[in-house]
């Protein structure tokens, strides 16, 4: 029989089995006795500013690492600042484990101070929960966690912890096994269904490569890479997929959806099959379900059977791992197309056509200003393919995804899902803890930034040199942009006037970041230049943008994606085309 | 619109029940009934939701529920190859020299179970349409208060809902997942 130790020298022997090196996370009362034993603890714990942070540094380490990102809080508003980041990890389907602390379980439902009920809370956004008020539960709470947040498809799990358990002794016994009667993902993919993919593509002479965010989690882009050369079909990544396929290779389209290029765009609304990869036909993709790819036949590939069907009927499902389902794939695609093998060449000539004369692109401002598709796509020509790009939500966002030029999985970071403003400073933190040897850009908004900044004190105390682009238009300039095309240019509530105040230099200077400030075009490689060469501490440099700067493509909201617009009021020229 | 009945057998463990109703809500699944009850299993509980479908499909919502990690089994329950039951108790004024009252009760296979104060008891059991029935026989008579359950239902013949997931002695002991030494990698 092993020595009595307290609840909290159990859970942090416990995430020390789990393999955990490192957690985000602020102590507070309830979840005090934990930070007893963490302080000893050979656990790297990162002390926060906002638990938001801790979530998202938590999520952005575990998109850049692939492992399994933790973070720790308190009760009441400690484990309620973490509802977004497990909210977004939910719908980016990151592995998160979140352990929070609960009041003693004899005051719990008692409203007492710092009580929420934060399984009750996060039940719907999150892939599972505990509430465990039992010392002895809490190893196998945690090996349960950490296995299903990582497992299947992957998610957020919150362990809510009362105070009470972490106090008193018990033994510590981490499991060995654990049995989950509901929890049995399918991993291997059914024969007879690759079988019936190989056959539909086979047939297929206008088939397209659909891959969304599961080929990246999957660690799957090499096989991605071999089936899309042995079939030949044009390559689109979603927003989540982005670097899972070399936007260099000459069968990338580019990302479909509502700010997708033309051909991507075009390529799913005229393909006659597409190969669905780890994507969920999310509306942003879609445009108005109903007019979605009208002539497709789908092969749906996902570790989610819930995603079969949900949005759009797939002829051919296939439930299990995309890496191992394309590792079935291309055998059994090989020996049909030893029958037959469809000539796709038409099929390229339109692709080709279309992407030679709509890429994606943009003008220079007229009045001199600093264009901020420019200053994105310079830090991604300099800092190059090997760094990781980390985007906040909106405009700048989308600039992100069309401009640097991702080649590799696991270098393109943001909130697609959720759409979650503020989320690139702390994800950025996390990424730069989880791979300190790769330089980590975050490419943010000045509205964004102005949620979560406080996280650049946690970066220059804890050695966390990340580089912040801040790029300025002073608007909160998606929703601006939404006010120039459908509410007739009224800007209600979006100007933040953040090229007067704040001062981003004179504030970047305050929590021990290199503040740098950039207006003038001609500047901007310089002052790139000089932000990659700060590697002691944060950079932030406050790009001074040209503020009517738009993203295009677009497909509004709710309309078709045959209705894509290259600029505003201007669809390409489809007579020209032959599709 | 179409009506289902699933079988759900899910862990006894807190929140279970919460789990299920929230999915439903948040996902706009319209619930008509709903019984929770224990099963042979002291592991496990068995929850009966009788379900309208308006362009939900029924595949999706089963896979849905089956991403809760407490529910381990669903079934779907045809009419047809299941036995539904519904328990009514209601309470009429009247006494035994009240013949009509009791001619309905006896006819639709109904008990009355208590009389207390010049009050009857009924209760009968049935499928739905039994059940809505006998409630329309007995209107005219003044039904001063009713309770109703949600359905149950029972696969016909040796099928059972919990061989398929299940031992004998417990949850699952069949689906052991082994803990790797670092759930990190």
């Amino acid at each position: 029989m092993s020595a009595e130790i307290t609840g909290a020298s159990s859970l942090v022997k416990s995430l020390e089995a789990a393999g955990v090196d490192v957690m985000f996370g602020i102590p507070g009362g309830a979840i005090l006795p934990a930070y007893d034993p963490i302080y000893d603890s050979k656990i790297r714990h990162i002390l926060v500013r906002h638990e938001q942070g801790a979530g998202h540094a938590a999520t952005g380490y575990a998109q850049a690492t692939g492992r399994t990102g933790v973070c720790i809080a308190t009760s009441g508003p400690g484990a309620t600042n973490l509802v977004t980041p497990l909210a977004d990890a939910q719908m980016d389907s990151v592995p998160i484990v979140a352990i929070t602390g609960q009041v003693p379980s004899n005051a719990i439902g008692t409203d007492a101070f710092q009580e929420a009920d934060i399984r009750g809370v996060t039940m719907p956004i999150t892939k599972h929960n505990f509430l465990i008020t039992d010392p002895k539960d809490i190893p196998r709470a945690i090996a349960e966690a950490f296995h299903i947040a990582s497992t299947g498809r992957p998610g957020p799990v919150l362990v809510d912890i009362a105070k009470d358990a972490l106090q008193k002794m018990t033994t510590f016994n981490y499991p060995k096994n654990i049995q989950l009667a509901g929890y049995k993902p399918q991993v291997e993919p059914d024969a007879q269904n690759i079988r019936d993919a190989a056959a539909l593509i086979a047939q297929s002479s206008k088939p397209v490569l659909y891959v969304g965010g599961g080929v990246i989690k999957s660690n799957a882009a090499k096989e991605l890479m071999q089936l899309a050369e042995l079939t030949g079909a044009p390559v689109v990544t979603t927003l989540m997929a982005l670097g899972a396929f070399p936007d260099s290779h000459p069968q990338h389209l580019g990302m479909p959806g509502m700010h997708g290029s033309v051909a991507a765009v075009t390529a799913l609304q005229k393909a006659d099959l597409l190969i669905t990869l780890g994507a969920r036909f999310d509306d942003r993709v879609t445009g108005k379900l109903s007019s979605f790819a009208m002539n497709a036949k789908v092969i749906h590939a996902d570790i989610d059977p819930a995603e079969i069907g949900k949005n759009r009927f797939a002829d051919v499902a296939v439930v299990g791992d995309v890496g191992r389902t394309m590792k079935a794939l291309i055998p059994a695609l090989q020996s049909e197309f030893k029958k037959s093998k469809p000539d796709l060449a038409p099929w390229w000539k339109q692709m080709s056509s279309l992407r030679a004369t709509y890429p994606v692109g943009y003008n220079h401002p007229e009045d001199g200003t600093v264009s901020p598709q420019y200053v994105i796509e310079r830090i991604g020509a300099i800092s190059g393919p090997d760094s990781i790009y980390v985007a906040g939500v909106g405009q700048h966002q989308m600039w992100a995804s069309q401009f640097v030029k991702y080649e590799k999985p696991r270098t393109w970071l943001n909130s697609g899902g959720l759409g979650t403003m503020g989320y690139a400073v702390p994800a950025a933190m996390g990424a730069k803890v989880g791979m300190p040897g790769t330089t980590v850009w975050a490419i943010d908004g000045d509205g964004c930034f102005q949620m979560t900044n406080q996280e650049l004190v946690t970066c220059a105390l804890n050695n966390i040199p990340i580089k912040v682009a801040i790029i300025n238009n002073e608007s909160l300039g998606m929703v601006r942009q939404w006010q120039t095309m459908f509410y007739d240019s009224r800007y209600s509530n979006t100007s933040l006037e953040s090229k007067r105040i704040p001062d981003f230099v004179k504030l970047a200077d305050a929590m021990g970041c290199a503040g740098l400030r950039c207006d003038k075009t001609e500047d901007v490689d310089a002052v790139i230049k000089e932000a990659m060469s700060i590697n002691d501490q944060p950079v932030v440099v406050d790009f001074s943008v040209f503020r009517d700067a738009m993203v295009w493509p677009m497909v509004a909201a709710g309309t078709s994606n045959d209705e894509i617009m290259i600029a505003r009021g201007l669809a390409p020229d489809w007579d020209s085309q032959e599709l | 619109m179409s009506q289902h009945t699933l079988a759900v057998l899910v862990e006894n463990s807190p929140g279970v029940l919460a789990r299920v109703a929230s999915l439903f809500a948040r996902r706009g699944y319209n619930i008509d009934s709903l019984a929770v009850g224990p099963t042979e299993n002291s592991e496990i509980s068995r929850i009966t939701i009788v379900l309208n479908l308006q362009g939900h499909a029924l595949d999706q919502v089963m896979a849905q529920l089956y991403k809760l990690v407490n529910v381990i089994a669903i079934s779907e329950m045809p009419a047809i190859s299941t036995v539904h039951r519904e328990l009514l108790m209601l309470k009429i004024a009247g006494s035994k020299q009240n013949s009509e009252v009791f001619d309905v009760v006896k006819k639709f296979g109904a008990a009355v179970v208590d009389e207390t104060d010049g009050m009857l008891t009924i209760e009968a059991t049935g499928e739905s349409s039994h059940i809505q029935a006998l409630l329309l026989a007995l209107t005219p008579f003044g039904i001063k208060e009713l309770v109703q359950s949600g359905l149950i239902a029972l696969e016909r013949g040796t099928a059972a809902l919990s061989d398929r997931t299940l031992s004998a002695q417990g949850i699952s002991t069949t689906h052991v997942i082994d803990v790797q030494g670092d759930y990190q990698n």
